[in-house]
């Protein structure tokens, strides 16, 4: 499951509609709760807009800068948060995981929330939180998300 | 000694550590003393030739080590090393 504010909901909504036609992306911060043995589910505190840095393809491919990402874990890490997940919009497109985003996503355990921004404008959001161990046998679930 | 930053889909492999501290003078020592103080970790890093997998990145400070001298890239105190699996995708 996956718990984030109102506000930030909204935000990285919005920033699908600002960038559409091109996808936009950005980083979920905040915890690991761990539920014991039923789950672990992943409470937002904070989204980090980033470039997408596939300006030759924008409008159907994101890839996030690793140095942003590496100032926004320190920036992140002295506040105590972690990353758990990413989003991203998908102009036109459903907001389901593509099996492009299946091939480059990496971070197990971790959430990746998919908007359709529908002739720009946001519509359905969803979570999937990528599963498995290893490149072999990973795959995406789709998870709650409870906005609060 | 160089520390180094475990991504958190690789923290069940380091003991739930965030950060790893190995003593090292290059890259390639550090990411080596890594593996051999938490062997599982190697498998989520190199592929079975023993290459670096193409979507692990890995920063010296802010310099990714490809642009550097790789794993030949010589640490300095205080230097923090990153390992940052890639974050892409698309519709």
């Amino acid at each position: 499951m996956l718990k984030l504010s109102q506000s930030d909901y909204l935000s990285l909504r919005q920033h699908g509609e600002e960038t559409y036609p091109h996808e936009c992306c950005g980083v979920l911060l905040g915890r690991f709760d761990d539920n014991g043995a039923e789950s672990v589910s992943k409470s937002v505190s904070r989204i980090a807009r980033c470039g997408n840095t596939r300006a030759d393809s924008p409008h159907n491919r994101y890839q996030i800068d690793p140095r942003e990402l590496i100032r926004i874990q320190r920036e992140g890490r002295e506040r105590g948060e972690d990353i758990v997940g990413f989003y991203h919009s998908h102009p036109d497109h459903p907001a389901q995981w593509s099996p492009t985003d299946l091939a480059e996503a990496h971070w197990f355990g971790c959430s990746y929330v998919i908007t359709s921004v529908d002739k720009g404008v946001a519509t359905i959001t969803n979570s999937f939180e990528l599963t498995g161990t290893d490149e072999a046998d990973k795959k995406f679930v789709h998870e709650k998300t409870e906005v609060v | 000694m160089p520390q180094i930053q475990i991504p958190s889909p690789l923290r069940q492999y380091s003991g739930k550590q965030a950060s790893v501290n190995v003593p090292a003078k290059t890259v390639g020592e550090a990411l080596a003393g890594l593996v051999s103080q938490h062997p599982d970790l190697k498998r989520h890093l190199y592929t079975e030739d023993g290459k670096l997998r193409a979507f692990v990145n890995v920063y010296v400070n802010d310099e990714d080590m490809r642009y550097l001298q790789k794993e030949a890239t010589v640490l300095k105190d205080g230097d923090t090393i990153s390992i940052v699996p890639s974050i892409a995708g698309g519709c």
